[in-house]
């Protein structure tokens, strides 16, 4: 039987991790490559990397990053964060990342998640949505959710589908750092039209919402905070999933 | 002892390539290469493949002479062969993904894709699932039944004779995930990212 994903998410700067946990044994608290390690390590079913890298010139960080982390790492790595074109595309993945996720790019001009997963698979291609609620429907945001597209999430969920993508990431914003749970009616919305699977993101504060964003049909759940502050380790998730008789990889 | 990773650009191999060095070490030189002569020389052969069936067919066809040495190295001098995922899938006499396309045929059968039942399944199969192994494989040596490894994928090989399958697991229905046929041995799932356990694998091949 498929196993449901837990999947805990890193942000990274200037290569550096920005809120990484911090245990005592950690020789260097804001490496990402040594805390992917202890992620996986610790029975993470994929690591995620999100680079909030603002300056261009610093933009390389992060293929450095993806390389170190790969060659230690031997679980799937998807890595996102201004990712603007087929060829951002083709130098992750050249470094080791297994999957690479898009948004801002997506929105703007769909033809790199067609070009992109004819030229590298569709297995390797996540669209990461960032969505808010506007009345009865949700839109799409950009640019780290600074600019609303005022594109219907479902509408483009399905697009996005169409044109190529492997997996969504779907993200609220109005629940990302509230703590208070996945949007669960968007997630249970996407997920009911699409047939690709989708990751649940944003505003996970307890282990019960892990439970409720796969109930809600994701196929994946993702995390950053109740991981990173040490609140509850990736098992402790695992196990509690279980005992709710949700499949995990234990 | 060599074994060579065949760079046919098809999609990314990178992990393919840090996994095999992560598990050869000092012990074993791993090559990633498309040189025929290379290939022909090396004791084992990887062949990985991303991207749909006859994309993968193609990059292989595209590089002249490289199928005709595959075939001298697994059918004529019968020596160690590993396909991963659509690596796997290219032994098929046929592939359906985007068109009909022909494939290595070294394993009778065809590659299809996955019934998802009217939605109920997702696809692409995308996550970590158990195989339950059918057949003793070299390539299985110290790994448990039921043991969790990674996947994604959208097609399925049918191979006709069904004693080549060492591996099925359960998505849809059971899903061929492992052959092994005299020296030619296959995997759906991904070695390379199921952590220790696909290390293992890695480390069977190598040693065989």
């Amino acid at each position: 039987m498929l196993k449901n994903r837990i999947i805990p998410c890193l942000d990274v700067k200037n290569g550096r991790v920005v809120k990484g946990i911090n245990f005592v044994d950690l020789k260097d608290a804001g490496d990402p490559v040594e805390q992917a390690k202890i992620y996986s390590d610790g029975g993470a079913d994929e690591i995620c990397f999100l680079d909030i890298t603002a300056s261009n010139e610093n933009r390389d960080t992060i293929y450095d990053v993806v390389e170190k982390t790969s060659k230690k790492c031997f679980v799937p790595l998807t890595v996102g964060g201004g990712v603007r074109s087929v060829e951002d595309i083709n130098k992750l993945l050249n470094c080791g990342a297994d999957k690479v996720s898009i948004n801002t790019a997506a929105v703007e001009n769909s033809k790199v998640v067609i070009d992109s997963s004819k030229k590298f698979g569709s297995q390797c291609i996540v669209v990461a949505i960032d969505a808010k609620k506007n009345g009865e429907k949700w839109e799409v945001f950009t640019h780290g959710g600074r600019n609303n597209s005022g594109i219907d999430a479902l509408k483009y969920a399905k697009q996005m589908e169409d044109s190529g993508a492997g997996e969504l990431l779907v993200t609220s914003m109005d629940k990302d750092g509230t703590k208070s749970g996945y949007d669960i009616e968007l997630m249970k919305k996407i997920t009911s039209n699409i047939n690709i699977p989708v990751i649940a993101s944003g505003g996970v504060g307890t282990l019960d919402h892990l439970v409720d964003g796969i109930n809600s049909g994701a196929s994946a759940v993702l995390a950053a905070s109740i991981f990173h502050y040490g609140t509850y380790s990736i098992n402790e998730a695992k196990e509690y999933l279980a005992s709710k008789d949700i499949p995990v990889r234990i | 002892m060599n074994v060579t990773i065949v760079d046919y650009k098809s999609g990314n191999i990178s992990s393919v390539i840090n996994s095999f060095k992560e598990v050869a070490k000092d012990k074993v030189t791993i090559e990633v290469t498309s040189d025929l002569n290379k290939i022909k020389s090396s004791d084992k052969v990887v062949l990985p493949g991303q991207g749909s069936f006859k994309s993968c067919v193609d990059a292989l066809n595209k590089i002249k002479g490289l199928t005709d040495t595959l075939n001298e190295f697994a059918i004529n001098y019968k020596k160690p062969l590993l396909g991963i995922c659509v690596g796997l899938q290219m032994f098929a006499d046929v592939g359906y993904e985007e068109t009909e396309t022909k494939g290595l045929g070294w394993i009778s059968g065809k590659v299809s894709k996955i019934d998802n039942q009217n939605g109920k399944y997702k696809l692409p199969h995308i996550g970590w699932n158990q195989i339950n192994i059918v057949k003793d494989s070299k390539i299985f040596k110290d790994i448990e039944n039921n043991s969790h490894m990674y996947f994604v994928h959208s097609y399925e090989f049918v191979p006709n004779d069904k004693k080549v399958v060492s591996a099925t697991t359960d998505y849809s229905s059971n899903i061929v995930c492992s052959v092994e046929k005299e020296n030619i041995f296959g995997t759906q799932f991904h070695p390379e990212k199921s952590d220790r356990i696909g290390l293992k694998i890695i480390d069977n091949f190598i040693n065989l």
